[in-house]
Parts: C-alpha cells; sequence; structure tokens
C-alpha cells in the first residue's frame, strides 16, 4: 500500500460521502467515529459503546461495514467512507422509507448503524433472505425493536414508496418522527455541540461503600491548564440531595465525604474538550477507605443502616391483605408454593446518558437525553438553588429509556458546571458510567403460596416479595407498593395476602424498568400456576380462563373492574395453544436427540399510571389565524410512538387530519406538562388531555362558525372550513392573540384514583391493560440452552390507536422479556459493558405474532389502554413455563443461564 | 500521558514495510495496532494515546498463501477475509471461527495476529490452529523465529512475544493441513458472544474408521489447549459412533467459575460440543463411506 508516506506527511484526504476532506492535522490514531462527529459534524454516526459491541457507529469504509469507533483515522485515510447522511446519495432512499414504512425505527439510536449494515448487504445482495438479513444486521444491537420489523424492513426494501393510505385513529401509519431518525438529522443527547463548550467528566467512587477525602484540588487544577474548574458537593449551591419521590429524596448530586455505591459520583472536572476527554483522571487527589459493603440483600436488615432514618435498611413496603387468607389455604383442595430469585437487569439503551447545559440570560437551560423533563427541570433546580422557572429542559431525541431516564443524570451536573464557568457544559456517559452509575431493575426474591379448590378456582394467595433496592431511593418506593397490588396476576382470588419490601444495599441502585417490579411478581406467580394447574387437573390456558378476572369482579384492593380484557386476550391464544401444543408433542415423540419442545403460557395485567398518586397531563392546542392546530405536547416520545399517538387522538377529536398539526415540544418553556413517559400512562393520560383541548377546540371552533356538532372541519386553500348541512364555508378565526393564536384551548385530565389504606384497599388505578403470551422453545437437554422458537401475544389495547406502533411496543417487550428470562444480570465490577452484559441480539428473537384485542375501557380515550409495560410482563413467565414443559423441571431463577438450566436437569 | 504533549502526527506511524516498522520497534516500543478490535475497546479516550505502531498497510503482512510447507496466513490478515478464502477442509474450523469472531463489522477489522496476540482465554482464533498444530513467525531487527502456537500463548493476556517483535504470519505445516475439521461455539446468545466454552475437531479418517484426531478446547482453561488424551481414545474408533469420556475431558482441563459459568459446566459442555463438532467433522466422511 501507498498510504504510508501520505498519512504520515498528514496530506492524505477521506473521501466522506462522495465529498473529499483533507485530514489536516487530525491525529491518526482517534476514532473515525469521534472525527467523523465533532470535526465534520456527521453526528448521524452514533456511538453507544466505544468498544464495537453496538454497532451504532457503523460506517461503509470501501463499502464494507465497520465500526467506525474501532477504526483508527489513519486507516480510513485514501479511502472512501460512507454514512448515514449518505445513504440517499447512494441509492438507498429505499431502504430508508421502507424502515418508516415498516416501523423499524423506535427510538432511533441504532437505526443508522442498522441502516448502514442493511446497505452493504442490499449492494452485493438486491435481494436477501432471512438468514442473510440477520447475519448482516447481527452487530447492531437495539433495544427498542426486538428486530422484527427491521428484518421486515430490509426485506422489503426494495418496494418503492407508496401514497400514505388512510391517516385515522387506528390506522397504520408510520411515526411522524420517523424521518430525522432514518436521515441522520435526529439530534440526541450527545449530537448538540455548541462551540466553546466545555466537556463534563466525572470522578466516581471504585468502591460499592468508602469514605473520601480530597487533597489539594485547586493545585491539581493549577498544572493543567485545560482544567476550568473541578467541582465538589462543596460547590453544590442549593439542596444536594435528589429523588423522583420527592419525600424519599435523598441521592446527592455529588457525594458528601461517603459513597454508597460503586459509581457513584464525588466531583467533576470540567475543561477544554479535547484535552479533558484524553486526559488520565487516576491520579485526581481523592483519597478512599473503603468501608464495609453490604452487597447481599439477604444480610441488609441485620447490617447497619446506609441511611440512619431507614432502619433495617428498610426503605417502605407495601401490602395488600383481603380476606382470611389462612383459612381459604386451609380449606384449598390443591396447594402448591415456591420462590423465584431474579437478578440487577440493565436497561442498556443504545444511548448512554447525555447533555448538555448553557445560560441563555439568567435562565438555565438544559437539552438532554430524558423521560421526564419536567421533573428535571424541579429536581435540577432544587439542586442548583434555583428557582424552576429559571430551569429549562428541552429533552433532546432519546435514543432508549426504558425506565432508566426518568431518574436524573447528567442534568445537576452539567447545570453546575454551566453555572460556575458561564460556558455550555457538556457531559456523555460512557458506556461504562452509564452502566454503573444509573439504576436496574430491582432483583427480587420472591415466595407464593397459592390454594386453589376442587374445581380449579382459585382461593388464596400468600406473596411475599424482598426487593434490592440499592443504594437510594429512586422508585424504590413505587416499586414496593405497586408489586403487591399486581400480585395476583389478573386472576381472580377470594383471599390475598401479599407484601413488598424494598431494602438498601450498598449495590446499584434500584429504580425504575418497564414494570416496575410486576414483571418480577409474574415470574413467581406464573410459574406456581402450572404446576398448580395439574394438580388440577385442568389444562393450563383452561384453568387460566377459568380464573381470569372480569367485570364486575373485585381486585385483592377492593377495585370493581370495567372493560377487563384479561379472558378476551387468553381465549384469542386458544387454537394457536393447541396447534403448539400438537407440534411439540410430535417433535418430542420423534426426538432422538437432547432437543425437547415445550409451551407454556403467561399473563399479565398492568395499572397505567402512578399508583394513587396523581399525575396530571396538560395538554394545550392553538388555531393559527390561517386555521392550523398547533399541539403543545409535552410528553417525551422516548421510541414508544406519543407524538404520534397524542396527535392522532388530538386529530380524531378536532376532526382535522393527523397531517394538519404543526407539533411543538416537549419544552418546560413551551408546553404545559405532560409528566413523565413512564407507566404505560401517556397514551391513556396524555391522550385524555389532548382529547379535551380538541374537544373544547372544536366547540370554540363550531360556535363561531354557527355549526352544530355533526358539522365536519376541513383544512385547505381557503383556510379551515366548515361543511354541514348549509354547505361549506370558512371559519371566521380572527386575528392572532399574543401567542400567535387565533383560538386555544388548555386542558388537563388527572386518573381518578384513590389512597391505599394500610390494608391495600382503594382504587390505586383507573385504567388497566391486559394481555397473555404463549412461548414455544426448544431446549438443548445437554446444554442447558434454550431456543425460543415462537412467542403468540395477545393483547387488550381497548382501542387500537395505531397497530403499527402497537406490535413495535410488543415485539420490543418480548426482546426485553427473553432477555430477563434467559442473559441479563447485571455484576457490579464484572459486566459493565456490553460484551460482558449481554442483550438479545436479532439472532436470539423468535417468531412474533401479536394479536390486538379491543375491549374498550370506559377512562380511556377512545376506549384505549396503555402497552408499554405490559408486553414484557407475560414473556419471561411464558418461556419458562414452556421450558418446564420440555424438561419438567420448574426453573426458579433467572436469567435461566444454560449452567443454571443443566445443573437444574441433573 | 499528559495531553498537552500529544503530538497527534509524532504518535501514529503506518509503514508499508516490514523493516521500518521493526526499527520503529527497536526504537520507541510503541503499542501494535491491527485492527483495532482490543485496543480501542481498551480505552474510553477518542485517540489512541502513542506512540502506536499501525502495521496494516506493511506489504506482505496481509494475504493467505500456500508454501512449499504448508500455508502462510499473514498476521495482518483480517477474520472476513479468512471466512471468503478457498480453504482446505481441515482449515473449515478455522473458517467458522472467522464467522463468529463478532459480527461481520469486527471480521472487516479484526486481525488474526491481534487474536492471537492479545490471547484472551477465549480467542476464537485460537482452538482451531491448534487442532492444526499452527505455528506463528515473529520478527524484529534481530531476526525471524517460529514457535509453537501452544508455546507462543504462555498465560491469560501473556504470549512470548518480545518487546521489540512483531507477530508477521500464522504458518500451518502440511502435517496439519490434513482431514477435515469443524468448530463450535457456546455462548448464552446466538451472536456476539464470549464464548462459554468453544471446540474445535480436525479428523483424519481411513476405512470406516477415525484415523487420528486433533481436538483443541478453548474458555475451559487458563490458555485454550490441546486434549492428547481424549485425542488418543478417538484413534481407531469407528465412524458411526465414536464415543468420547466426559471425565478425560473434564480431567484435561481447568475450567474456572464465573459469571458466564460453573466450572463444573464447562468441563460437561466441552464435552458434549467436542462430540458435536466431531459428528459436524466426520459427517461427510461417513456420508461418503
Amino acid at each position: 500500500m501507498s498510504l504510508d508516506a501520505a498519512a504520515d506527511a498528514g496530506t492524505a484526504a477521506i473521501t466522506v460521502n462522495g465529498l473529499t476532506v483533507a485530514l489536516g492535522d487530525a491525529a491518526r490514531a482517534r476514532r473515525l467515529s469521534d472525527w467523523l462527529r465533532h470535526e465534520l459534524g456527521l453526528t448521524g454516526t452514533k456511538t453507544g459503546c466505544d468498544a464495537g459491541d453496538c454497532g451504532a457507529c457503523t460506517v461503509l469504509l470501501d463499502g464494507a461495514p465497520v465500526c467506525a469507533c474501532l477504526t483508527p483515522l489513519g486507516q480510513a485515510a485514501g479511502r472512501s467512507v460512507t454514512t448515514v447522511e449518505g445513504l440517499d446519495r447512494a441509492g438507498m432512499a429505499r431502504l430508508q422509507d421502507a424502515f418508516l414504512r415498516h416501523g423499524a425505527t423506535q427510538c432511533g439510536i441504532c437505526t443508522p448503524g442498522m441502516l448502514m449494515a442493511a446497505a452493504a448487504l442490499l449492494a452485493r445482495e438486491p435481494h436477501p433472505d432471512r438468514a442473510q438479513v440477520e447475519t448482516a444486521l447481527a452487530g447492531v444491537l437495539c433495544r427498542c425493536t426486538g428486530y422484527a420489523k427491521i428484518i421486515d424492513a430490509v426485506l422489503d426494501a426494495g418496494r418503492p414508496a407508496e401514497p400514505p393510505g388512510s391517516r385515522a385513529l387506528g390506522a397504520r401509519i408510520a411515526r411522524l418522527d420517523g424521518p430525522p431518525r432514518v436521515t441522520g438529522r435526529a439530534r440526541y443527547g450527545a449530537d448538540e455541540i455548541p462551540p466553546s463548550c466545555l466537556t463534563v467528566r466525572a470522578i466516581r467512587s471504585p468502591h460499592p461503600h468508602a469514605d473520601f477525602a480530597f487533597g489539594d484540588l485547586a493545585a491539581w487544577a493549577a498544572a493543567r491548564p485545560w482544567v476550568a474548574a473541578v467541582l465538589t458537593a462543596a460547590d453544590i449551591p442549593g439542596r444536594n440531595r435528589f429523588g423522583v419521590i420527592p419525600p424519599f429524596a435523598d441521592q446527592p448530586a455529588l457525594a458528601e465525604g461517603r459513597a454508597r455505591f460503586r459509581g457513584e459520583a464525588v466531583a467533576i472536572v470540567v475543561g477544554e474538550p479535547g484535552p479533558t476527554e484524553m486526559a488520565d483522571l487516576s491520579d485526581f487527589p481523592v483519597r478512599w477507605t473503603p468501608l464495609p459493603a453490604i452487597t447481599d440483600p439477604a444480610a441488609a436488615a441485620a447490617a447497619e443502616p446506609l441511611h440512619p432514618d431507614r432502619p433495617q435498611n428498610l426503605l417502605t413496603a407495601g401490602r395488600v391483605r383481603r380476606g382470611d387468607v389462612a383459612a381459604a389455604m386451609a380449606g384449598a383442595a390443591h396447594v402448591v408454593e415456591g420462590t423465584m430469585r431474579t437478578a440487577f437487569v440493565e436497561h442498556s439503551p443504545i444511548e448512554p446518558e447525555a447533555g448538555v447545559a448553557w445560560l441563555d440570560g439568567d435562565m438555565l437551560v438544559i437539552r438532554a437525553s430524558t423521560q421526564a423533563p419536567a421533573m428535571d427541570r424541579d429536581d435540577t433546580a432544587a439542586v442548583l438553588g434555583l428557582p424552576p422557572e429559571r430551569v429549562r429542559t428541552i429533552p433532546s431525541a432519546c435514543g432508549g429509556g426504558f425506565g432508566t431516564k426518568l431518574d436524573l443524570s447528567v442534568q445537576p451536573l452539567i447545570g453546575l458546571a454551566a453555572l460556575r464557568t458561564g460556558r455550555p457544559c457538556r457531559m456523555v456517559y460512557t458506556r461504562t458510567e452509564s452502566m454503573q452509575a444509573t439504576t436496574k431493575r430491582h432483583p427480587g426474591r420472591l415466595r407464593a403460596r397459592i390454594g386453589a379448590d376442587q374445581a380449579g378456582r382459585l382461593v388464596a394467595l400468600d406473596f411475599d416479595a424482598e426487593f434490592d433496592t440499592g443504594a437510594y431511593a429512586s422508585w424504590g418506593p413505587t416499586v414496593a407498593n405497586r408489586v403487591p397490588v399486581h400480585a395476583t396476576g389478573p386472576y381472580r382470588f377470594a383471599a390475598v395476602r401479599a407484601e413488598a419490601r424494598a431494602r438498601h444495599t450498598n449495590n446499584p441502585v434500584a429504580g425504575a424498568f418497564r414494570g416496575f417490579g410486576v414483571p418480577q411478581g409474574a415470574l413467581c406467580l406464573e410459574t406456581l400456576l402450572d404446576p398448580l394447574a395439574e394438580a388440577c387437573g385442568l389444562d393450563r390456558l383452561e384453568f387460566r380462563i377459568l380464573n381470569a378476572l372480569r367485570d364486575g369482579d373485585a381486585t385483592a384492593t377492593g377495585q370493581v373492574l370495567r372493560g377487563v380484557g384479561i379472558g378476551e386476550c387468553l381465549r384469542a391464544l386458544r387454537p394457536h395453544w393447541a396447534d403448539a401444543l400438537a407440534e411439540a408433542e410430535a417433535a418430542n415423540a420423534t426426538a432422538r436427540g437432547p432437543l425437547r419442545r415445550g409451551v407454556g403460557v403467561a399473563s399479565c395485567w398492568y395499572g397505567c399510571g402512578n399508583t394513587s398518586l396523581p399525575n396530571p397531563s396538560t395538554v394545550r392546542i392553538g388555531i393559527t389565524p390561517e386555521g392550523r392546530p398547533v399541539l403543545h405536547q409535552g410528553a417525551t416520545d422516548i421510541g414508544q410512538g406519543s407524538d404520534t399517538v397524542i396527535t392522532q387522538i388530538a386529530a380524531e377529536a378536532l376532526g382535522l387530519p393527523v397531517d394538519a398539526f404543526t407539533l411543538v415540544g416537549p419544552d418546560t418553556l413551551l408546553t404545559p406538562d405532560c409528566g413523565k413517559t413512564s407507566a404505560s400512562r401517556q397514551t391513556y393520560v396524555t391522550g385524555r388531555a389532548a382529547a379535551a383541548a380538541a374537544r373544547a377546540l372544536r366547540a370554540q371552533i363550531l360556535r363561531l362558525a354557527n355549526a352544530g356538532d355533526e358539522a365536519r372541519l376541513s383544512l385547505g386553500e381557503g383556510g379551515l372550513c366548515v361543511t354541514d348541512a348549509a354547505g361549506t364555508r370558512p371559519v371566521p378565526l380572527g386575528p392572532a392573540g399574543p401567542d400567535g393564536y387565533a383560538l386555544r384551548a388548555e386542558e388537563s385530565y388527572d386518573p381518578p384514583t384513590t389512597a391505599l389504606d394500610a390494608d391495600g384497599q382503594g382504587t390505586p388505578y383507573a385504567v388497566y391493560g391486559w394481555g397473555a403470551q404463549m412461548a414455544e422453545v426448544e431446549v438443548d437437554t445437554a446444554l442447558g440452552t434454550v431456543r425460543v422458537l415462537r412467542i403468540t401475544a395477545a393483547h387488550d389495547l381497548g382501542r387500537v390507536v395505531n397497530p403499527l406502533l402497537a406490535e413495535g411496543q410488543i415485539e420490543g417487550g418480548i426482546a426485553q422479556g427473553l432477555g430477563l428470562a434467559l442473559m441479563e444480570e447485571y455484576l457490579p465490577d464484572r459486566t459493565e459493558n456490553l460484551h460482558d452484559y449481554l442483550i438479545p441480539t436479532i439472532g436470539d428473537m423468535p417468531d412474533i405474532v401479536p394479536i390486538l384485542i379491543e375491549v374498550p375501557d370506559p377512562e380511556g380515550p377512545f376506549g384505549a389502554k396503555g402497552l408499554g409495560e405490559h408486553a414484557l410482563i407475560p414473556t419471561a413467565p411464558a418461556i419458562l413455563n414452556a421450558v418446564r414443559h420440555a424438561t419438567g423441571v420448574r426453573p426458579d431463577r433467572v436469567p435461566l443461564l444454560p449452567h443454571r438450566l443443566r445443573e437444574a436437569l441433573r | 500521558m499528559d495531553p498537552q504533549t500529544l503530538d497527534p502526527q509524532a504518535a501514529y506511524h503506518r509503514p508499508g514495510d516490514l523493516d521500518a516498522a521493526l526499527r520503529l520497534m527497536a526504537a520507541l516500543r510503541p503499542t501494535v495496532l491491527a485492527g483495532g478490535t482490543d485496543l480501542f475497546p481498551a480505552t474510553q479516550r477518542p485517540a489512541l494515546t502513542g506512540p502506536v505502531l499501525d502495521i496494516t498497510a506493511i506489504a506482505g503482512l496481509s494475504g493467505i498463501a500456500e508454501t512449499d510447507g504448508g500455508m502462510r496466513i499473514g498476521a495482518a490478515t483480517r477474520w472476513s477475509a479468512i471466512a471468503g478464502a478457498p480453504l482446505p477442509a481441515a482449515l473449515e474450523a478455522l473458517r467458522q471461527a472467522a464467522r463468529e469472531v463478532g459480527a461481520v463489522q469486527i471480521q472487516n477489522a479484526g486481525t488474526i495476529g491481534g487474536n492471537l496476540c492479545n490471547a484472551s482465554p477465549a480467542a476464537d482464533g485460537v482452538p482451531p490452529l491448534l487442532a492444526c498444530g499452527a505455528e506463528v513467525e515473529l520478527a524484529s531487527l534481530r531476526g525471524r523465529r517460529r514457535l509453537p502456537l501452544a508455546a507462543f500463548i504462555t498465560g491469560p493476556r501473556r504470549t512470548a512475544l518480545a518487546p521489540d517483535e512483531i507477530m508477521t504470519a500464522v504458518i500451518l505445516p502440511r502435517a496439519g493441513l490434513a482431514g477435515r475439521s469443524a468448530f463450535l461455539k457456546l455462548g448464552a446468545r446466538r451472536h456476539l458472544v464470549i464464548s462459554i466454552a468453544m471446540v474445535a475437531v480436525r479428523v483424519e479418517c481411513a476405512g470406516g474408521r477415525i484415523g487420528r484426531a486433533a481436538i483443541a478446547v478453548g474458555a475451559c482453561s487458563a490458555v485454550a489447549r490441546r486434549l492428547p488424551a481424549v485425542e488418543a481414545a478417538l484413534a481407531g474408533q469407528p465412524l458411526e459412533a465414536p464415543v468420547i469420556d466426559p471425565a478425560a475431558v473434564a480431567a484435561a482441563l481447568a475450567p474456572i467459575d464465573d459469571a458466564r459459568a460453573s466450572a463444573e459446566y464447562r468441563s460437561l459442555a466441552a464435552a458434549e460440543l467436542i462430540g458435536r463438532a466431531l459428528a459436524m467433522a466426520i459427517g461427510p466422511e461417513r456420508e461418503a463411506a
């Protein structure tokens, strides 16, 4: 090769998307990804791990896919690089269109990598088969989609775009915020890089529990001219305690003399980007004095409290009691009991936490990746000693959240740095930092005893769960309260005693993760229902149908339900169940090797919104003098599709097409508070607020036009018109007010719930969603490995607002449920990256058959219910039940790693 | 290194010929960079700190060639080149391993020499090469030398590479290119796994029986190793149902308990995988018989 001389002489160039770019004096040992993003501004190339594990940074080097994070600039010299920004030019516009049409992009952070890997395949094989697609895309991790729609899109990439079909409520429309996600234009937390911004890096505890003291920070900083500031807890002007549930707020933004978990931040270094990012901070002047650490939750109750006001390390406990469990159990014809143990699970959004803060006059602006802009604003303001109105949060595009981006991460640190330096300050967590410092799914040790009568009716449940909530409160109280309420699953029990406790340890902070503890509870309950069904002599699916909640039934909290869809979901599985059982039986009858097939089923129910606490959403819609509706919508779309779904609901209620709407927000300055994107609440709660605002606005319009409610609205050349029996006429909108709108409406909605009493009696949620999934697996009994072949998933959405997005939620939930069941286990200091911590790849996913059920909920907008978390809950227990069906062994611990199953099979 | 002193031009060298590279090795003792798939993950910095010697432009260091004595694979040959090359049936295990070294992005970057020099106990390239009796060629200004691969890797992340040496090639002696081979890798997920256990099996068959068998197991001991006793027990066994003694496999390994699997499981899985890889390797022979 002749590149050597050129490269070493510093004269080489790279062709990027067809343009020749001189390398100049750029360091040749620099990651190509870093150069593309920071020197060329091509932030469409995403970095998720800087280790070649996630593939988000895939670019084409002379047509071949490589990870740009592993490619030294020197090896790209003299060659051609294609990034997502150059896909169109490379003739791949149809591929991008197919991604939109098939719903293959959710949060969108993996989309550039997926597109590039697919483009390389399509360039050499224009008509690939499914196996070729899977092999070509295997190096890119997706945490949202479950890969199904990505595969479909690549297989269908040859088809030209077609004109959009129906756009009504219930139509299969592509996500409205999709186009920037397939072109690389969407700006995520790490993509906003203002000129003259400083870089923030954190110093973190290497110990799970340690006291610390700083040396001479001023001297250390003075010796490094690139350092703008070194900041510690002593520099925090406000209350150095944050937390998502104000009465439990206990987590310092920077620890004060004692670190309580590995990865806790104790100081930040703020400096000029290049040298700060290259600096070795291992000589930072901090002395650690390790303390005994509680890492085993079983020892927590007897250990010295991490927080003096929480004896026995008990954060909180929740319980539900109804009926006489002892008597009911004593009278039961059949009783089973068992335990379940679950692990820390890391959300692993492919986008690590990232954001930038700057001062706009005396307003501190924070643009970061988040699920909860208004909570971020309030908590950051409190830490920084500012009134909330002096903090503005503008969520960036969010590259995956799943619960972990409900808590503060970079916000108070970049805010503090910006306040102290007066310059824009930017922070991007490394993958390791993201894994160490952010919340996890609560590990649980659960136990249940279940009784049924002679006829197979469930009569008693005795349920107990102990959760490791880690060092700080986060969402621990929510988990402890939500789990007992959901302990029964969607089944009728005559008597229930359910208790859950969240206990502190020096382990990672456990917080919110899709389902808030309910998946752990379902693992325990559902894997005991199978042996109970058999003891009753009933088919496992029919046993569940027999006991499924129905309209008019009371739950264990005494709430009488309406719009109950679990029976419909379970019955929808019947034909699939019969086929699958027959298929498995036939396969096992002729099996000669170690492979055995099995079929399992499990259900879910899930209350949408906060548990017995207010969680209102407020939506504002304006009509411009030209007649265009503008939707101010504060719900963050973290990939699940709220931008699209809320617009569809507003459009239906207003009576104008989706495409007529302009979207504003979320932005705490421009949009009212729509609460957090969690608890499967946006479609329901924000949807209700949007429908109310749209109806109020429609009433104003019709009044102005002197038309009745049956009139039709339209938006055309002549502006906004009404059509009724009297004909079509323009609406006399009048001039704009100070807000720019001729008309406006703002409405709030808060779910009608009640507090739970000491026995957990009350109405914790106003709407529930329902689902049931059936798993078909193949177990390698010699190696203890499990291959999931198919998941049939029936979910009741009340009213399907957008089937394309709904299927995406189901497929993505199943992927995370599969990970929970079979591979995911976060161990501090051992799995702090995406090659030791395993999440499902494209090759691990089964066929997924979604079945959408509509049993309208009287409270939901147009009958709609939440779905986001539901989809994850039944997957893991259905897989475990299928493993038991195949092998006769009930696994009592997840993840069911090969060695654990093999051990159980002995 | 203080970032202020990092001179981007001086820190990175990408010579086109081996002599220049060896002079740099002698003078600078730089970090040797090939595919970057181990060096970049080991740092969270946006660039490698120097001095760095990038060996991927060195003439003659990439490519696969037949030689009088067997075959020679340049140390900087990328895994995708190995996966796509016409290779004899004895190297089928190597090809299969090449296709499972990460995904295509990693295969397009990672090199066979880098895999060996990194000396991970779970390096995918090692068992197939051990099963072929591979040697490595090392060069320095002091001269060239050859070592059996088994002698080159001295421990987890430790090799016999001298500080001024570069690995230039993997040498496959003719004797190791006979027969057929197969590779199996076991992890808790389908793609991109650091394996719990992996095996490579090469067999030479004659007259409906196994003549010679070479078996290597990775990720079940500090360094991947051959299993001579298990190999010996296979010699002369019928192709139809060769028997592997799990106890003999376990005795030959020294697996550890870690987050991925228990030691006991690793031994058991290795024995099972050997049996399956053996069946894969002798399948075509059996059909022909």
